[in-house]
């Protein structure tokens, strides 16, 4: 191990660190305050460390770890939306009955187990990777279990997501030990040969079913249909700073991983696999989309929504296998930073109008929020007509790149699959959106802890300028990507 | 620079005007004055300016400009103005003074963000007649729907929640059915020529093979017929007219109706010269079903605005007919209806709009005999029901003979069922006129005024009667600027080898 080495692994080292460090100075002295700020720092440390441990070309720095452009690009998002909501965490839990200390804790090692997951192409270091953050987000999702009221939801949603979670990471861990047994190897690029020509007698039929399985374990962390069953609950059921980092940290690694799984070892040459992700993405874009339009919770419709918005991934995900070029890659990145920037921002809303004794996640909540807090309100209209995927936003530019690399791939039937799913889909965001402009009978206040803070509503201005801007002017990002993705 | 200047204003005056509110409610209404009347003299400017460069492409284009934006995908502000594209702007700008008059006083809450939505409405429009990028078409071509949207969200009638949503649902999906035949017409272009673009003239240069381009071809016409809109594709239409603020309807009729057209003008015929040509005849099938069908649930409605919304529908026929006739008569009677139709249905709108400020409805079996009451009102509706109807002599009859006589020399079974139309015009239209402002004054129990034409209504109305009358009477001043364009589109045709006959 060299210097060099060490450098690249600043940002994980900074990751533990943190973790370490917050869990010392719990041990000393709890103070909420100090926690989050520790946190916050370190974290913004690590992000900024990514700086100096941008490599050249790729490099590998154990046989574990793989920094390359594509691992420093998704780093920085998932720290970034770390740090987020990590900002906008303190207001929530500011005055909960209990340690809100540990919460701190259990972030900072998910996103370690988050950082490991994108910069790997190694099975046992993908499992080590998604076992770290998953172990932490049953803590997070179960975080204020002692609360006086509504204690029983988040028991619910985290036992529901260990229980499922679980299981999924027993279906990759046998695709896994399947696919050993035959090829002898844990490298994602190994599998290639053996799905196109089979390995000893062995047909490629077995790979296939091998790596089906995988995916499986995947498509459940990414909740995509027909894996998504527990994401209504758990989102509904967990504290809002963990559903905002369930929704984005957890989707972006995991996706993030897949990406590179199925560029790395051409999974996609099977035909079979395609066909069955075809299915998978189609079916996603369907269910999400209908069953978001029964919502009335706001954190419900948006767990659908996001079901839905993981389909429109798959189609790009698949578009890998036309071979021209790098779109598919560039256009999953992008859509994921767009993903991360809205999820943030519509949660943000929730978050900064919530608190632990109260979450004001139901749609009549916002209504009239136009008249009361125009503010609040244009951020979450924004942020909405970006999930719907309107011009002047960044959606609107991501959902673009997804049909760009469907049109690309040629992909007619799920790119029409979409454009039913993006129809539906508007009716359920405009529906929050005309409810948001429809005047209260009587004016009411929001009383909550988060609408005095200063930093969460910077973090807002932050998301929304991201939001127009990226949407506006998108070209440099897109070089970005591009040099990222040649690299892959 | 001067598009830019005209885009520009039109945004930075919205916001000025949103902004304005703060410091005094009558604020934003005069904002949004001074920046509308700045860009139509940005307009103007450019109309008296040297006219076409020869030296551009097809010698059509009076302005050509383009920046970088986003290079990856070859995407470049290009913003350009022909013939065509002026006479819409002309359009455009006019008639958002009008609907910026018709609001004066009727819209009283909110007006800040108001007068915010109707100048992005406009600049949106003013980028959809103006780009030349097909991204920043399609950019502008949603830009547009927001704001209006928002106007019939926000400030619309008893049903406002269903018709808004209706209007976003229909207008969005045909959308990106456009957006995945943009991608796809460059993705060819990726094919054939190692490179994406969005540039019109890169993008007239992509060679189909039939069927796909048949495919695309639809996208593109689904896209902007559902905006016209035709016969099958028109049940967003008069929900969100009849419930949009007059302003909103205004706008929608006179304006936003014919960015369909105007995309099918522009895009559609020569990006798909062989596709077109072999849809012709379904198309101009469709036109003429829809002047009947459409002409005929008119006549069937009670509530005066939604009457009014299926004579649009049915004049827009006249247009589909004429652009898909494709021949020069056909071409300027359509480009010839889109700017009459623009101003005698915003009148008819507004007139609608007047009496339901007045009267609070808009149903014609509670209101007879207004002429007694509002002679001036009264007689401003039967001018422009009769320039509706195509009398001789006004913008409308023009657009529609030209129309029909472009039609004719290609599909006459089609052309006779349209003409057609013209009698259950003049049916639906004497019948509300008859209605509506003849026989016993009839009124609604609890009517609050019933003032005549305010001098600013009155204003409005001359200025559009203006408009008509000059249309119908001078015609060829503005058959003379489209002409250049119009022609250089039966280029293209004749380059297929004589085309229809």
């Amino acid at each position: 191990m060299t210097s060099a080495m060490l450098v690249m692994l600043l940002p994980i080292i900074l990751v533990t660190a943190t973790a370490v460090a917050t869990m010392l100075m719990v041990a000393i002295k709890r103070r909420h305050g100090t926690s989050c700020t520790v946190t916050v720092i370190g974290l913004s440390l690590a992000l900024a460390s990514l700086y100096f441990s941008m490599p050249i070309t790729s490099s590998q720095v154990t046989p574990l770890i793989q920094i390359d452009g594509f691992s420093i690009f998704f780093s920085g998002l998932i720290l970034l939306c770390a740090i987020i909501v990590a900002c906008f965490s303190y207001p929530y839990f500011a005055n909960l009955e209990d340690h809100q200390d540990e919460f701190y804790i259990l972030l900072s090692v998910a996103v370690l187990g988050a950082l490991v997951m994108v910069s790997n192409r190694h099975f046992i270091t993908t499992f080590l990777g998604m076992e770290t953050l998953s172990v932490c987000l049953y803590g997070m999702v179960a975080y204020p279990l002692h609360r006086s009221v509504a204690a029983q939801y988040p028991m619910e949603a985290s036992i529901k997501y260990l229980v499922l979670s679980a299981l999924s990471s027993g279906f990759v861990l046998f695709g896994v030990a399947l696919l050993y047994a035959q090829t002898g190897t844990l490298q994602f690029s190994d599998l290639s040969i053996a799905l196109a020509i089979g390995i000893d007698a062995v047909p490629p039929i077995y790979f296939v079913l091998c790596t089906l399985m995988i995916i499986s374990g995947f498509a459940f962390k990414l909740s995509l249909v027909p894996f998504h069953l527990w994401t209504p609950d758990v989102y509904e059921g967990a504290p809002l700073p963990a559903t905002t980092f369930l929704a984005t940290v957890g989707k972006i690694a995991m996706a993030a991983l897949l990406l590179r799984f199925m560029s790395v070892s051409e999974v996609l040459s099977s035909d079979a696999i395609v066909f069955v992700l075809g299915l998978i993405a189609a079916a996603s874009i369907l269910f999400g989309n209908l069953l978001a339009l029964l919502q009335s919770n706001l954190k419900r419709l948006l767990s659908y929504s996001s079901i839905a918005h993981m389909g429109y991934l798959v189609i790009a995900l698949i578009s890998l296998s036309s071979g021209v070029g790098s779109l598919g890659v560039e256009a999953v990145s992008f859509y994921l930073l767009a993903y991360a920037i809205m999820s943030l921002g519509a949660f943000g809303v929730m978050l900064v109008v919530s608190d632990s004794e109260q979450e004001r996640d139901h749609i009549g909540h916002y209504q009239g929020l136009f008249w009361r807090n125009p503010w609040l309100a244009l951020v979450m209209t924004a942020m909405l007509f970006s999930l719907a995927g309107i011009p002047l936003t960044i959606g609107f530019i991501g959902k673009f790149y997804i049909f760009a690399a469907g049109v690309e791939a040629e992909h007619w039937g799920l790119l029409i699959t979409m454009v039913i799913g993006s129809g539906i889909g508007l009716f359920y965001y405009l529906r929050i959106v005309y409810g948001m402009l429809t005047p209260l009978k009587e004016p009411l206040d929001l009383p909550v802890a988060g609408l005095k803070e200063l930093v969460p509503h910077c973090v807002l201005l932050f998301l929304l300028l991201a939001l127009l801007v990226l949407g506006i002017v998108p070209g440099a990002l897109m070089q970005w990507l591009e040099w990222m993705a040649s690299g892959l | 620079m001067i598009l830019l200047s005209l885009m520009a204003t039109l945004f930075f005056g919205g916001s000025l005007a949103w902004a304005s509110e703060g410091l005094d409610a009558r604020l934003p209404r005069i904002v949004a004055l001074i920046s509308l009347l700045i860009g139509s003299l940005l307009v103007v400017s450019l109309c008296l300016s040297v006219g076409p460069d020869q030296n551009s492409p097809g010698g059509q284009w009076w302005v050509l400009a383009s920046w970088s934006w986003i290079p990856r995908f070859g995407i470049a502000l290009l913003v350009g103005v022909d013939g065509l594209s002026l006479l819409m702007l002309v359009l455009t700008l006019f008639l958002g003074l009008i609907a910026l008059g018709a609001a004066w006083g009727e819209i009283k809450e909110r007006v800040g963000f108001f007068y915010f939505n109707l100048l992005w409405t406009i600049a949106g429009v003013v980028g959809v007649f103006t780009a030349l990028d097909l991204f920043l078409f399609f950019f502008f071509w949603e830009v547009m729907l927001i704001p209006m949207y928002l106007i019939i969200a926000i400030w619309g009638h008893e049903n406002r929640a269903y018709a808004a949503m209706k209007f976003f649902l229909f207008t969005q999906v045909s959308g990106l059915l456009l957006l995945i035949a943009i991608l796809a017409l460059s993705y060819f272009h990726y094919v054939q020529f190692g490179n994406f673009s969005f540039d019109y003239f890169d993008l007239q240069r992509v060679a189909l093979a039939g069927p796909v381009q048949t495919w695309v071809m639809l996208g593109f016409f689904i896209g902007f017929a559902t905006k016209l809109p035709i016969f099958g594709l028109h049940s967003w239409l008069p929900d969100a007219h009849s419930q949009a603020p007059t302003a909103g309807s205004v706008l929608l009729a006179g304006v936003l109706l014919k960015t369909g057209a105007y995309g099918l003008i522009r895009f559609t015929l020569p990006l798909f010269p062989e596709a077109s040509l072999s849809f012709a005849p379904t198309a101009m099938a469709i036109a003429a079903f829809g002047i009947l069908y459409c002409a005929k649930v008119a006549f069937a409605q009670a509530d005066i605005k939604r009457l009014i919304a299926y004579t649009s529908v049915s004049h827009m026929g006249f247009v589909l007919l004429g652009i898909y006739a494709w021949n020069i008569y056909g071409l300027q009677g359509a480009v010839m209806t889109m700017l009459a139709h623009g101003l005698s249905s915003a009148a008819l709108f507004m007139l609608a709009g007047g009496l339901q400020l007045r009267f609070h409805t808009r149903d014609m079996s509670v209101l007879n005999g207004l002429w007694s009451r509002l002679p001036m009102l009264s007689a401003m509706a039967l001018f422009f029901s009769v320039a509706a109807v195509g009398m001789p002599g006004l913008g409308n009859f023009v657009g529609e003979f030209l129309s029909l006589l472009g039609g004719f020399q290609t599909n006459p079974p089609a052309t006779v069922f349209a003409a057609l139309g013209l009698i259950l015009a003049a049916v639906y239209s004497l019948w509300l006129l008859q209605r509506v402002f003849h026989g016993a004054l009839q009124l609604p129990p609890e009517h609050v005024l019933a003032n005549d034409l305010s001098p600013l209504e009155l204003c409005c109305y001359t200025f559009m009667a203006l408009g008509l009358l000059w249309m119908g009477l001078n015609p060829q001043s503005f058959l003379a600027i489209s002409q250049p364009s119009l022609s250089y589109l039966m280029q293209t045709i004749d380059l297929l080898g004589g085309g229809v006959q």
